[in-house]
């Protein structure tokens, strides 16, 4: 679990930026196709969004469970990318080759359009998970070094020792 | 105009780029490595590489920092300082030339934005003028990235989710 920090100022700004992060994020993945962006910045964003909510409001041990067991979907955005993939194959073309999905009324330039829509979104799905995950692991390893910290231990060991508590 | 611009920019990012190797301490390492980020994001953006400083900015001093931040405050205090060893003789005098080769054969280069230089005649000039037909895209990058070189950008987001489940695999002791 990690505290949430104990500062007004961290949580009113927190409060507002979080939520301008995350709108701005959604509109970067989403205009990505007309503007600079795209699915992997916008994925960044959302993912650093999440992960200040987190340092700044903190993580319970409830809910931390409930983020890890979310991490544990840390593909479905690979899966969504593979899947448009697939639905290509599907339709009897090449593997990515967005015109050959089934899409009844749309023509070959607005298949094309939304298979490179969804693909953004698995990349920004597939990013913004594992930028979590990694911070959540790093995050909760220092706590757990911090709560064996009132030990005696010998200074100046590397984190291996914890493997054996 | 730009040269009053582009000259001390290029100097910052000299300067920052030694200042990361140079300082003692990793936790202005990181810092100084930051502001080169941003640095490198404002020249990509003067080179009109609009994504690539959008990625720079937002991956290199955001994220990349606070990951190297996270990592530092898992580490000893004593583990932060590092104490270098003077540097070989070999490298003093290979690096130097090493750059003066670089140099020299960085004047056979095409000029910026040249449009008779080889790279933007062969493939380039195909999706520039064939992206809006064919994908309804004006992003020509994000059209290129996703649909024309969708594959390379497919085992890219493997190479995230590899980093992500070894990440996990290694540090996630909470989980097992």
């Amino acid at each position: 679990m990690i505290h949430p920090y104990d500062s007004v100022i961290v949580f009113a700004l927190g409060r507002v930026l979080i939520p301008v992060m995350q709108l701005f994020g959604l509109y970067v993945l989403f205009f990505g196709q007309y503007g600079p962006g795209g699915g992997f910045v916008g994925g960044v964003i959302l993912g650093t969004s999440v992960i200040l909510s987190i340092l700044v409001f903190g993580l319970s041990e409830s809910s931390g469970r409930l983020v890890s067991r979310v991490l544990h979907g840390d593909g479905v955005g690979l899966l969504i990318f593979a899947g448009v993939g697939g639905l290509c194959l599907i339709g009897g073309g090449a593997f990515l080759n967005y015109a050959d999905m089934t899409f009844p009324g749309l023509d070959v330039a607005s298949r094309r359009y939304l298979g490179i829509l969804l693909t953004q979104i698995g990349v920004a799905v597939d990013v913004a998970v594992t930028s979590v995950s990694i911070v959540l692991s790093l995050a909760v390893t220092n706590e757990d070094r911090d709560s064996r910290d009132d030990l005696p231990l010998p200074v100046g060991e590397g984190r291996g020792e914890g493997e054996h508590v | 105009m730009t040269f009053s611009f582009e000259i001390p920019l290029l100097i910052l990012l000299i300067v920052t780029a030694a200042g990361a190797i140079l300082v003692k301490d990793l936790v202005s390492a990181v810092f100084i490595l930051g502001s080169y980020s941003f640095l490198l994001a404002l020249v990509w953006a003067w080179l009109g590489a609009v994504d690539v400083a959008f990625v720079e900015a937002v991956v290199g001093a955001g994220l990349a920092t606070m990951l190297f931040l996270l990592t530092l405050f898992g580490m000893a205090p004593k583990d932060t300082q590092v104490h270098r060893p003077s540097s070989s003789w070999p490298a003093l005098i290979g690096l130097p030339l090493l750059g003066g080769l670089l140099l020299y054969a960085a004047g056979d280069l095409p000029k910026l934005g040249d449009p008779s230089s080889p790279a933007s005649v062969h493939v380039s000039p195909f999706y520039l003028e064939n992206s809006m037909q064919h994908t309804r895209t004006p992003n020509v990058v994000t059209s290129v990235l996703m649909d024309y070189r969708a594959f390379d950008t497919f085992m890219e987001t493997v190479v995230i989710f590899t980093a992500g489940v070894a990440c996990a695999l290694l540090l996630g002791r909470h989980r097992v």
